[in-house]
């Protein structure tokens, strides 16, 4: 149901899923099937999230290589590569249900790589005790998402690309809609509906040098805390140990983990693999925080690479081999950096890739603490602790995904009316979001969009201490102010400025909520080094920090974490 | 002082629109897609640019650059002759919406139209196919749907033909789905008739242009349409058929 005003448009559905990423893709599928109206709302075309960039594969305890295989080992390794900080029950699902989720992959007409007896491959990857990544070459995300794509368009779901939401709407404390514009003419469109879930990615576009596309603006974590939802764990933030670092224009592009799990070593200029040091047993498959460390501490006591890495070596598997099974490095090199790595070592250095914190939510259903709102994928957190393991983010959109749309669903079937719009709040929502066409001499938001990007980078980076976490916060504070009286050109119909003007919100809401757990955690645990307390801490063990929204100010406090019943426990007494 | 490009870059809308001249200081491996990004960032903060993963993944930043169809995030400035400016401009086979952003909901419009993957059995556990059985479809799904594939495509370019041809991008679809071994759809007239198969007339300038190097025309067009002869147009086939002794054609496998 659709109807239109001067101002705005609006559009009726059971259940709105914001972003169209695996999580997504997936969570709207579920919720059409449930045999619900369901709205799919992205900010570019279908089919470009940023889950396409994921390259080296999906895990799950499929046992189709290594027979030994099963859940309880996935899950003991998520625990531990989590550092213990993951809610066990999320980490229990999720090895439980990946490979169910495979399969359905493989029926909707995934075509992954292949076993020698016609089963799909899987290939080794850090922190995995056995070989569990679901593949195909690298690019396994492209796989995921085309298959959810071209099955979601044949459910029955509505999809509205290139469409940005910037608020969400209650009716009393219950979920009641979204606000926001088409990107392409700026108009606004408000969605009424019983359910919201947000899949809206990460926050890796508030740092410098990282991985991730425009569309990591923090938009669902910002858009959640503005209503109330509470935040966990924003502190942990993952550096994938290697990314590009030439030339300067692609600096911090992923080099997929696939390249050490086919066998790549990583060495120091002085030819060392510096792994036998740090990890002599994992070598290059350790965790990712562990690989990242090592790889900065190499850089910073003078025996990196001549751009400011070290070097990563595939060339001895052979050309052949290296173009069948990691044909887009090949290429990325080749094309963007004119660097052969079947004839030599690439270079490569940490990258901002992945927030494992964000929206607490139920494990089962994935609510938030605001009834009708659901949160799936990187936006949420729990399911990966304090550092997440390669491969189980894919896994995680897939079961999480589906939880959500579940869980959306069954609330939305419980809902006999749909709730209310309150039209003062459209009214805040529509100046909130003109205002930067209203002021003529103000900043360009991309120079306060740089300024931040070199903050966050410089000071809640890869390795963090007390007195620059101090400057942070204040200096965000400072960052807010100009992008609050920061002003763009032009029109409303498609315009990046604008766009930037009113995700640099976002940016900033998940910057300070990074930047203040990261001051309170006074010790270093997976994605969060403090340089001044190095070492795991006992107390903080124990607890997730929390993020709340406190009238105009943002409380951080501490909450205990969920205990391991004594069955899962047993899990890691037996291993000993 | 540091070396310098010019580049001009198309703005304007429906309503029509011009070149506008911008200066970007060039560093070493700097890509198209950079050198927009500085224009946004420094000159002019409402250029409207389509891109997600600046790492030729995504299919959304395809443009023409010098006359030349391309993804911007994959042309290196130092492949240009940047003596004199280089012209980038938006894909021309489909609408503009702003500067260098189109409307490209034809293709989505399109792709629905596919009657999609349908297996033999749903039982995926009893599944067993071969990694050589599925090479060519992994190339076909490879495809980024930048749709430079469809912007270069003589049938849909010059001859406005758009309502009778899917184009490229969805005749390499059409082929994935085809040659998947556990599929059981029959897509044969669909490819014959609605999806106009027999307009091209296999110049392979989508082959040339695909940024994932898929060969386009001879991997999957020349297939099908081998296989649409074969079907409708083996007089043998059809004389056996008309007395009864080969069955009318209904599916895909036996």
């Amino acid at each position: 149901m659709t109807s239109y005003n001067t101002k705005y448009e609006t559009h009726t559905h059971d259940v709105v899923v914001v972003g169209a990423g695996g999580a997504g893709l997936r969570a709207a599928i579920e919720a059409s099937s449930q045999g619900l109206s369901v709205a799919l709302v992205c900010k570019s075309l279908l089919g470009k999230a940023h889950t396409v960039m994921a390259e080296g594969g999906v895990a799950a305890a499929m046992a189709n290589v290594d027979s030994a295989d099963g859940w309880q080992t996935h899950f003991k390794d998520t625990m531990k590569g989590g550092k213990f900080l993951n809610n066990w029950r999320m980490a229990q699902l999720h090895a439980q249900e990946a490979p169910d989720r495979i399969r359905e992959l493989e029926r909707w007409g995934a075509v992954f790589d292949r076993t020698p007896d016609g089963r799909i491959l899987q290939r080794p990857f850090g922190g995995h005790t056995y070989r569990r990544l679901c593949h195909v070459g690298d690019r396994t995300g492209l796989e995921l998402i085309r298959t959810l794509q071209d099955k979601g368009v044949h459910s029955g779901i509505d999809v509205f690309m290139e469409c940005t939401l910037t608020h969400l709407l209650k009716d009393g404390d219950r979920i009641s809609g979204a606000f926001g514009y088409w990107r392409e003419s700026g108009r606004f469109v408000i969605f009424n509906t019983k359910a919201v879930i947000l899949a809206t990615g990460g926050i890796g576009k508030a740092f410098k040098v990282t991985s991730n596309s425009w569309e990591y603006t923090a938009d669902g974590h910002a858009m959640a805390y503005n209503i109330g939802a509470e935040m966990i764990d924003m502190e942990f933030i993952q550096f994938h140990p290697t990314g590009m670092v030439w030339p300067p224009g692609v600096k911090g592009i992923l080099v997929t983990e696939a390249v050490r799990g086919e066998g790549g070593r990583l060495t120091n200029n002085k030819g060392e693999r510096f792994m036998q040091n740090v990890d002599p047993e994992r070598m290059e498959l350790s965790t990712r925080d562990i690989v990242a460390k090592a790889i900065n501490r190499e850089v910073k006591e003078g025996r990196g690479s001549p751009h400011g890495g070290v070097f990563l070596d595939i060339s001895y598997r052979g050309a052949d081999y290296i173009k069948k099974k990691l044909p887009s490095m090949y290429h990325q090199f080749m094309e963007l950096a004119d660097v052969d790595i079947t004839k030599g070592p690439m270079e490569v250095g940490p990258t901002t890739h992945y927030t494992m914190g964000g929206l607490r939510v139920d494990p089962e259903s994935q609510q938030t603490n605001i009834p009708g709102l659901f949160a799936a994928g990187e936006v949420s957190a729990g399911m990966h602790g304090g550092n997440r393991l390669g491969g189980n983010s894919l896994s995680d959109l897939l079961v999480f995904g589906r939880r959500a749309g579940l869980g959306a669903a069954e609330f939305a079937k419980a809902t006999q009316q749909f709730p209310s719009i309150n039209d003062a709040d459209v009214e805040k929502a529509i100046v909130e979001v003109s205002e930067p066409f209203e002021r003529d001499k103000g900043e360009s938001p991309y120079a306060v969009h740089r300024d931040l990007q070199d903050l966050m980078q410089n000071k809640v980076g890869i390795i963090r201490k007390e007195a620059e976490l101090h400057e942070a916060v204040t200096e965000l504070q400072a960052l807010k102010e100009r992008a609050r009286v920061c002003s763009v050109e032009g029109s409303r119909q498609f315009n990046p400025g604008w766009h930037l003007a009113l995700d640099l919100r976002s940016m900033l809401i998940a910057s300070e909520a990074a930047a203040r757990c990261a001051l309170q955690r006074k010790e270093s645990r997976g994605g969060h080094t403090r340089e001044d307390f190095p070492e795991y801490d006992a107390h903080w063990s124990t607890v997730n920090s929390t993020i709340r929204k406190d009238g105009d100010a943002m409380a951080v406090s501490t909450s205990p974490l969920p205990e391991m019943p004594s069955e899962l426990k047993q899990l890691f007494e037996e291993a000993k | 002082m540091s070396k310098q490009a010019v580049f001009n870059v198309y703005r304007g809308s429906q309503e029509g629109g011009d070149f506008q001249e911008f200066t970007v200081p060039v560093e070493e491996g700097m890509v198209v897609l950079d050198a927009m990004h500085y224009v946004q960032g420094f000159l002019c903060p409402d250029l409207a640019v389509r891109w997600n993963c600046k790492a030729a993944k995504c299919g959304s930043c395809s443009a023409e650059i010098n006359g030349k169809p391309g993804l911007m995030c994959k042309t290196r400035i130092d492949d240009l002759p940047i003596e004199s400016p280089v012209s980038v401009q938006p894909i021309k086979s489909f609408p503009i919406i702003k500067d260098l952003v189109t409307d490209v909901s034809w293709n989505f419009e399109m792709n629905k139209k596919i009657t999609p993957f349908t297996p033999d059995n749903e039982d995926v556990s009893s599944w067993r196919y071969y990694q050589e059985d599925v090479d060519r479809v992994q190339e076909f799904r490879k495809c980024i749907e930048c749709f430079l594939c469809q912007d270069v495509c003589h049938v849909i370019r010059n001859h406005e033909q758009k309502p009778k041809f899917v184009g490229p991008r969805f005749m390499v679809r059409l082929a994935s789905l085809e040659m998947h071994p556990m599929d059981r759809v029959d897509r044969l007239p669909f490819i014959k008739e609605e999806a106009g198969i027999g307009l091209c007339n296999i110049t392979k300038c989508c082959t040339e242009v695909c940024p994932e190097d898929i060969h386009i025309t001879d991997n999957a067009i020349i297939p099908l349409k081998e296989r649409v002869v074969d079907e409708y147009y083996d007089p043998v086939v059809g004389l056996l058929r008309g007395i009864g002794i080969l069955p009318k054609r209904n599916k895909k496998k036996p």
